[in-house]
């Protein structure tokens, strides 16, 4: 596993902040995640070592967070929030908008690669119902049109990366 | 968001001020950090009295009394007592937490230090939701100012007394706003929740040291208490349910959102502040407190007596609006975040969409509830889906019957609570439905955008 200096980095700044180490577990594997794209056998035992915990430990934390995945999943993490506030302001026709502009099915990576479309249980944002996160962004409010918008928008930066 | 002439705004304040920011400077040019000075010059004592006093009760959920809570910290072991600020703001209907968090971070940090030096902690751990990624870099960076200026860190305003915050993001698991699961995940571990007796957090909580853990509201309020005296803050409001509260409204009203009130009714927050329902439409129902809360139906009389022996008969938009107006209603103020359902939601398909969030949140420690929400997340499917069996509305009653009290944690009640008190208030939308199973016909579109349960 080959990792980036600067997640190197940022795992050997959060190990010391905890009175215990196997409490860095999961920044690190957020670190690893974010640098990797997914979190591997491998990521398991390399933590493990790390933190001076069993591979099944780790593998365990892995499993049980909806957060960690051990798939890939597409350029762009988008969560489009379904619990009750939001699906009462027509949380599922903005996720359906999305996956028809990318042409996906749910969870899926789109043939482009740009995009994994998921649900996601309540975002913490019920009062600007519906909303949805693109990667570290919440967009709020939104409609068919906003929605519409958002897809350009990343479809745009594909583009232009 | 614009301030409502009837709020009462203490804790959001600033938030919503023009040119209000989350720096440092913004913070302390309105005055901010100078109860801290203040009260690493007091006594320790003095402090958890004030708030003791003051009567502040949990803003996270259970209501319970925060200065008792402190009070409960076991001193004798020996080992250091750790503070946890539970933002992990997941019950649905909750948006509160994510208000201060992201406009008025240092107004949290102040409101940590404060309660750390009063109860002597020795390390404070702030467990922020995956989904707030931004929020976490907030509080990081408010965390980084602060210890510039030492209000946190070694030897905070020379006092002799040191303590570090510590910003910990959780993975979008539910649970872990469960106070011993989130110290289980804090640990390093899957936040399976620690059955009480014997891990009472006060006692056995983070590496099995004693542990306070409060909401991010409860230890905002630490701060204005201490300014305004526990005398004078326990005016606002109701005696035991003194102060403001942050209501989050959601769902079928024209204006919903974050309002900062105290001593109002129900029905001067849902139709007063927030407009009333959305045009053409009329208010069916009002889960009070977030998601897991019961329901409270629109029409029905809420009648009893108080504890002064008075007897009360409410309306739905009489009920006072704090903790023990809502319990003497038969639900709980919660988290304060209210969903309101207009006549256009079939409150079956509102239970699918819960029973799909609960049975993919359950953390699957106790079987009651592993096996009990996934089978009440089937069968409110299908009675979206019109393939309801008759003898379904009494099998969601016995399951859910069964899963209530027979959990480590509380989230057995929130599981059970919304299919008891929906069965009880709107059996008969059930009864309809079920009976309607195998004619049904008609599109079902809405129904199934609504339980979103794919």
């Amino acid at each position: 596993m080959e990792l980036k200096p600067e997640t190197l980095a940022e795992i050997e700044e959060a190990i010391p902040k905890y009175p215990e180490k196997q409490s860095a577990v999961m920044p690190l594997l957020h670190a690893i995640q974010k640098d990797q794209g997914l979190l591997t056998n491998e990521t398991a035992e390399w933590v493990a070592g790390k933190l001076g915990m069993e591979a099944i430990q780790v593998l365990a934390v892995i499993t049980f967070y909806p957060f960690f995945r051990q798939h890939r999943i597409g350029k762009r993490h988008i969560r489009v929030c379904r619990t009750l506030s939001c699906a009462m302001a027509g949380g599922a026709k903005v996720c359906d908008k999305m996956l028809s502009e990318f042409d996906t099915d749910l969870n899926e990576i789109s043939p482009d690669g740009e995009v994994t479309v998921e649900f996601a249980e309540c975002l913490a944002s019920c009062g600007s119902a519906p909303v949805m996160l693109v990667d570290d962004e919440l967009h709020e409010n939104l409609d068919e049109e906003k929605t519409k918008a958002i897809c350009d928008q990343i479809k745009s930066e594909a583009v232009q990366a | 968001m614009a301030i409502h002439p009837r709020e009462q705004r203490i804790i959001l304040k600033y938030a919503d001020e023009p040119g209000y920011t989350p720096d440092i400077d913004c913070y302390m040019r309105h005055g901010g950090y100078e109860m801290l000075k203040k009260t690493v010059g007091m006594d320790k004592q003095t402090i958890c009295d004030e708030v003791k006093n003051s009567q502040l009760r949990g803003r996270g959920g259970a209501g319970f009394p925060a200065g008792v809570k402190w009070s409960f910290v076991d001193r004798k072991s020996g080992k250091p007592v750790y503070m946890v600020c539970n933002c992990d703001e997941s019950e649905p209907g909750t948006f509160k937490d994510r208000q201060i968090v992201h406009k008025d971070p240092h107004q949290l940090i102040e409101g940590i230090m404060i309660s750390c030096f009063a109860t002597d902690c020795a390390k404070a751990f702030i467990y922020i939701r995956e989904e707030m990624p931004k929020g976490a870099k907030i509080l990081e960076q408010a965390i980084k100012e602060a210890k510039e200026k030492n209000f946190v860190g070694d030897d905070i305003l020379g006092s002799g007394y040191s303590c570090d915050i510590v910003v910990h993001r959780g993975a979008a698991a539910y649970i872990c706003g469960e106070e011993t699961g989130l110290i289980e995940s804090l640990e390093g571990k899957r936040a399976n929740p620690r059955i009480k007796p014997p891990y009472f957090p006060a006692a056995l909580g983070l590496y099995m040291c004693p542990t306070i853990v409060n909401n991010v509201e409860t230890l905002c309020n630490v701060k204005h208490i201490l300014e305004m005296g526990a005398e004078e803050y326990a005016k606002i409001g109701r005696p035991n349910n003194t102060g403001t509260r942050i209501w989050c409204v959601s769902g079928g009203v024209k204006r919903p959102g974050y309002y900062e009130v105290a001593g109002i009714t129900l029905g001067e927050l849902v139709y007063d502040i927030c407009g009333g329902p959305k045009e053409g439409r009329t208010v069916k129902a009002i889960i009070p407190g977030g998601s897991s809360m019961k329901i409270l139906k629109n029409g029905e009389r809420f009648r009893g007596k108080d504890r002064d022996g008075n007897e009360y008969d409410w309306g739905i938009e009489d009920i006072p609006l704090d903790y023990d107006g809502i319990a003497a209603a038969g639900s709980m103020s919660g988290s304060g975040g209210m969903m309101v359902l207009d006549d256009s939601v079939e409150i079956p398909v509102a239970l699918a969409n819960l029973m799909a969030f609960y049975s993919h949140e359950s953390c699957g420690q106790c079987t009651p509830c592993r096996e009990g929400s996934l089978w009440l997340k089937k069968i409110t499917t299908r009675m979206v889906h019109g393939e309801a069996r008759p003898e379904d509305v009494d099998l969601l009653r016995s399951v859910a019957d069964q899963i209530e009290g027979r959990t480590i944690c509380a989230f057995g009640f929130a599981v059970a609570w919304p299919v008891q008190s929906y069965l009880d208030k709107f059996e008969e939308e059930f009864r309809d439905l079920a009976q309607r199973h195998s004619h049904l016909g008609g599109d079902r579109t809405a129904a199934k955008e609504l339980a979103c349960n794919h």
